[in-house]
């Protein structure tokens, strides 16, 4: 059976024009689908049963022992920390951050070691953005900052930028302009019309010469900027200002690198700036496919992105303290129930050491580096193949996953629910 | 058979014709009836103040912008929370309140329904995910067509019929309730940070104007036989001098419908102004009020401005980029393809500033001038005049001409020159202000025969009562307990059950969303139409199929079905 218009649940461009051909319960064919696409949807090995760890070795449980196991080391904990929920649906989420304020736990994503300094300094200076759709059909020129497209969001090029033709750009790849910043000349920087080539940590600095710049300030500008030269960001800036209209993307290499959300705020001040002149937006290049949708989730639930502390009985947000990394290095969590992530292979050593010494549990399809941290695991259906559920683009569009054949896993809301009605069950209300 | 009977009520329905009389409410299952049996529950409401469940009839309070709002602002979410008690979750926000914020403080104040004054329908399974998660209200959404490109082309070619079927079948698949103009074809040019100022610009590449727009989505909106008019969001928002806009607009507005306006124009204060720049701003309401008062097709909504904190947003991008230029706070725009815009920053009404102290007037007198209740609805265009929980301090001020004369004092000194509000001696009655709370909004809305705004046999039993004896109490003097009294009501009753009592929320809820389905030939549906579906293959980011938003998002719909009159 080929199913049509499937949604790709891998990064975040959700991608939703794969045709998908299904055998019973496996996929045996994708098309239009990335490299990236088609393995998550072809290369598919599953943990085949919860495990527990049991001295050395890993015993299988039934579903009913591992969710009622989970419930009681949630319960038993003073300080537990439920993390991840960025690979799995709006629903899942959701039923996680109730459980969130029903256990008076802390709640984060993996916004924590990503863009979380980008939400930070949206929450400054706010976001000039836009859909996805208005950068395809309208925009004449594009700037990729501090990230590579090519290899993190493989279509990103061709579904909205680069080679994408829309309403007002008939053969986009020659009528529009993409400039690619950066420390390495990455593949996308190949096929850019501009590269700019800065020195590492250098980006607050170059952002702040283009503002001055943009503010006509042009004589103020040294003859180097970190590694670029005045001659070159005159033009860069001409070309930002000769837009008719821009979109700027960024990426890791302004959120993780020297100056972090300073960096951002940076960004998004020359984006308002740029505006006194002609259109231009600027948009975080989200990673997972629904990360956009937790920070969505959490934020009409509780009022916060990301890293929201119910220990209190409020919601409490305060990133540096509130976020994961920092708890666990502070070695302040009792327990940790990870959801659709994998913070063994993403988290510094220490906190990784942390999640290994208290009793961890992973809900996840597969096995990863946080199953070696984990004292028990629960498989689950993968959204977007065998479970289905809303998911956040990273420009903020909804779109229904779809479920392209009922396997034998239940879906995180399944289990999740059962973990929230069993820890319901012992809180009651009040 | 759950059965409530409430006695000794004092009961406003305006329409049912009750203007205030002692009365007892029969409920059962939900609805209300003649008469209960002798095992029915009993509220003994002790003489007070009972009315229909309260309507707000132009709110932002879900989906992706009002969300954003939350996003980009920890100082308002930490400015108003509460703990999880009891059946209640935790709320966060003093401006843009968290979902159940929001539910729960409407609910305490005894609203019942609430309309959503903007959704993009590109993102509109956003704004039903959060409905859902606003268990106190029935919902329903505004959704956006100003800068609709499909719209815009049959306006070029003088096509209401296709027009009405782009509004058909999107309004179907984005399960919307009503068309939403805001800053009409201006949304379109600010794509290219553009706008337009006037009714009569032409937007670029369109080459259609926001009069055409507008004139052309009235009669598009009632070929369909939609239960609510065009909700316009006039052009030239904000703008000093911008009352002309505003007549202008008003004087075309034919009158095509019986029961109800044919365009309703939403937060009138801030289509107003009068001068031409900051400094000499003034009040415009007596031309507009005048234009209302003559024009029975019109209906207008206040959007009241107070003073103190509160975050803007709307579908108005370029009037939300003006704002930051003058604030220079923070800003944020989200521009949807094909569809519309918006923007988003946070704001401070002053009493020092005169322009603030005259749009605080404006909106007063607006609602003072405007001779007929039914056609001006109390609203602060929530939160952009002002939060919801402002409500009861503006009726205290609508009902008592000795509170406004006390805030004058506090006003910028000079404001008395700029605006007539304190030569208005008008105070409104309780009548008057069950009509603009709950029955003008369930009239303009079409809304009173699915049982809404009313308590006649078959309706909907959503009741508020409040702890006012009108029979006791001289608004005009008592003032403050008028403002307490609004606040928070004694119960709050949603579908026959007690919901909240004496501001305590007491049942978890469970809410229904209500949406339009047109029934249009089978040659005017787009489904298949190849211009149509040309535009999801080429422009838009999202495949057709993927569209529209599933019934799994609607747990409790009520689709209200017309037949077209085509």
């Amino acid at each position: 059976m080929k199913v049509e218009d499937v949604v790709c649940p891998f990064c975040g461009c959700l991608c939703d024009d794969l045709v998908v051909e299904v055998e019973g319960t496996r996929v045996v064919s994708v098309e239009n689908g990335c490299t990236l696409a088609n393995e998550k949807f072809l290369g598919d090995n599953r943990l085949t049963s919860p495990i527990r760890r049991a001295g050395g070795a890993w015993q299988q449980v039934s579903y009913e022992e591992a969710i009622e196991e989970t419930a009681a080391i949630l319960l038993d904990a003073d300080r537990p920390l439920l993390y991840g929920w960025s690979g799995t649906h709006g629903e899942a989420q959701s039923i996680g951050v109730h459980l969130g304020e029903l256990l008076g736990a802390l709640i984060d994503n993996t916004s924590t070691v990503c863009h979380g300094p980008s939400i930070m300094a949206i929450q400054e200076v706010g976001h000039p953005g836009c859909t996805l759709g208005q950068v395809k059909n309208r925009a004449d020129v594009v700037v990729y900052w501090g990230t590579n497209p090519i290899d993190a969001h493989p279509r990103h090029m061709s579904r909205y930028t680069t080679f994408a033709d829309g309403f007002f750009l008939t053969d986009a790849f020659l009528e529009r302009k993409v400039i690619v910043v950066d420390v390495r000349k990455s593949e996308s920087a190949n096929i850019a019309d501009e590269f700019v080539k800065i020195e590492p940590g250098g980006d607050y600095a170059v952002l702040a010469a283009l503002r001055a710049i943009v503010r006509g300030k042009r004589s103020l500008i040294p003859s180097f900027v970190s590694g670029v030269s005045r001659e070159q960001l005159f033009r860069v800036a001409d070309t930002l200002l000769g837009a008719k209209f821009g979109a700027i993307f960024f990426g890791l290499g302004l959120t993780m690198s020297r100056g972090r959300y300073k960096n951002v705020r940076n960004a998004i001040e020359l984006t308002a700036e740029l505006n006194r002149h002609t259109k231009w937006t600027i948009s975080p290049m989200r990673g997972h496919w629904n990360v956009y949708g937790s920070n969505e989730v959490f934020t009409w639930i509780s009022g916060y992105p990301y890293a929201v502390d119910f220990a209190r009985g409020i919601a409490f947000y305060n990133p540096g303290e509130t976020t994961s990394v920092d708890v666990l290095r502070r070695g302040e969590c009792d327990a940790c129930l990870v959801v659709a992530s994998d913070p063994g292979a993403h988290f510094p050593r220490a906190c990784a050491e942390h999640l290994a010494r208290i009793p961890t549990v992973q809900i996840d399809p597969h096995v990863n580096a946080t199953t070696h941290l984990a004292r028990l695991q629960i498989p689950v259906a993968v959204t977007g193949i065998d479970a289905e559920g809303t998911a956040y683009r990273m420009d903020g569009v909804p779109i229904r996953t779809r479920k392209l054949f009922t396997g034998r896993y239940p879906s995180d809301t399944d289990v999740l629910m059962k973990i929230y009605d069993r820890v319901k069950e012992e809180k009651g209300h009040g | 058979m759950a059965e409530l009977l409430i006695r000794n009520a004092f009961v406003i329905d305006p329409l049912s014709g009750i203007r205030g009389e002692i009365k007892d409410i029969a409920i059962r299952d939900g609805k209300i009836v003649e008469d209960t049996g002798a095992n029915a529950e009993v509220i003994d409401a002790q003489g007070c103040l009972t009315l229909p469940g309260g309507i707000d009839s132009h709110s932002h309070v879900c989906g992706t912008k009002v969300n954003f709002g939350r996003y980009m602002s920890p100082e308002d979410m930490r400015a108003g929370r509460t703990s999880r008690k009891g059946v209640m979750h935790v709320t966060s926000g003093y401006s843009v309140p968290t979902t159940f914020g929001n539910s729960y403080r409407y609910s305490t104040m005894g609203y019942t329904t609430v309309l959503e004054g903007a959704m993009a329908p590109l993102e509109a399974r956003h704004t039903h995910e959060e409905f859902t998660a606003t268990p106190h209200q029935d919902m329903l959404a505004n959704t956006l067509f100003d800068g609709n490109w499909s719209v815009m082309e049959a306006v070029r070619d003088k096509d209401v019929k296709r027009a009405a079927a782009v509004v058909a079948w999107t309004l179907a698949a984005v399960k919307g309730f009503a068309i939403k103009l805001t800053n009409p074809g201006g949304t379109e040019a600010w794509g290219f940070g553009k706008d337009v100022h006037s009714i009569h610009d032409t937007v670029p590449h369109f080459g259609v104007t926001p009069a055409e727009i507008i004139d052309t989505m009235i009669r598009a909106n009632e070929i369909l036989n939609l239960p609510h008019s065009v909700h316009l969001h006039c052009n030239n928002l904000g703008v000093p001098g911008n009352y002309q806009t505003t007549l202008e607009t008003i004087e075309r507005v034919p009158d095509l419908h019986a029961r109800r306006q044919t365009l309703y124009l939403t937060h009138a204060q801030f289509h107003s102004y009068g001068g031409s720049t900051w400094k000499d701003i003034s009040s415009k309401s007596e031309d507009i009020a005048r234009m209302v008062n003559a024009r029975p097709q019109v209906a207008i909504d206040m959007g009241q401005v107070m003073f103190g904190r509160t975050t803007t947003m709307t579908a108005d991008g370029p009037m939300e980029f003006k704002l930051y230029m003058l604030h220079q706070n923070k800003w944020s725009n989200h521009d949807v393809e094909l569809e519309t815009g918006s923007g988003i920053i946070p704001v401070f009404y002053s009493r020092k500033s005169l322009v603030n102290c005259v749009m605080w007037a404006i909106g007063l007198e607006l609602a003072l001038l405007t001779r007929d209740p039914w056609q001006c609805m109390l609203s602060t265009d929530n939160p952009n005049g002002a939060p919801f929980i402002k409500y009861p301090e503006i009726i205290a001020l609508l009902m008592s001409r000795r509170f406004r004369d006390r805030e004058s004092e506090l006003l910028e000194p000079r404001t008395g020159h700029y605006v007539p509000l304190f030569a208005i001696d008008r105070e409104l009655d309780w009548y008057e202000i069950a009509v603009m709370t709950r029955a003008a909004q369930a009239k303009a809305l079409g809304i009173t025969s699915i049982g809404k705004g009313h308590l006649s046999p078959g309706a909907e039993a959503d009741i508020a009562i409040y702890p006012l004896k009108p029979q006791e109490i001289d608004p005009s003097a008592e003032y403050k307990q008028v403002m307490a009294g609004f606040g928070k009501t004694r119960y709050t009753i949603k579908r026959g059950r007690v919901v909240s009592r004496d501001g305590e929320v007491v049942v978890e809820g469970a809410n229904s969303t209500i949406w339009t389905k047109a029934r249009i030939p089978p040659e005017l549906d787009l489904s298949s139409d190849p211009e149509f579906v040309k535009k999801f293959e080429q422009y838009y980011t999202v495949r057709m199929s993927n569209y529209p938003v599933q019934d799994v998002y609607l747990p409790r719909g009520v689709c209200i079905g017309t037949e077209a009159s085509l």
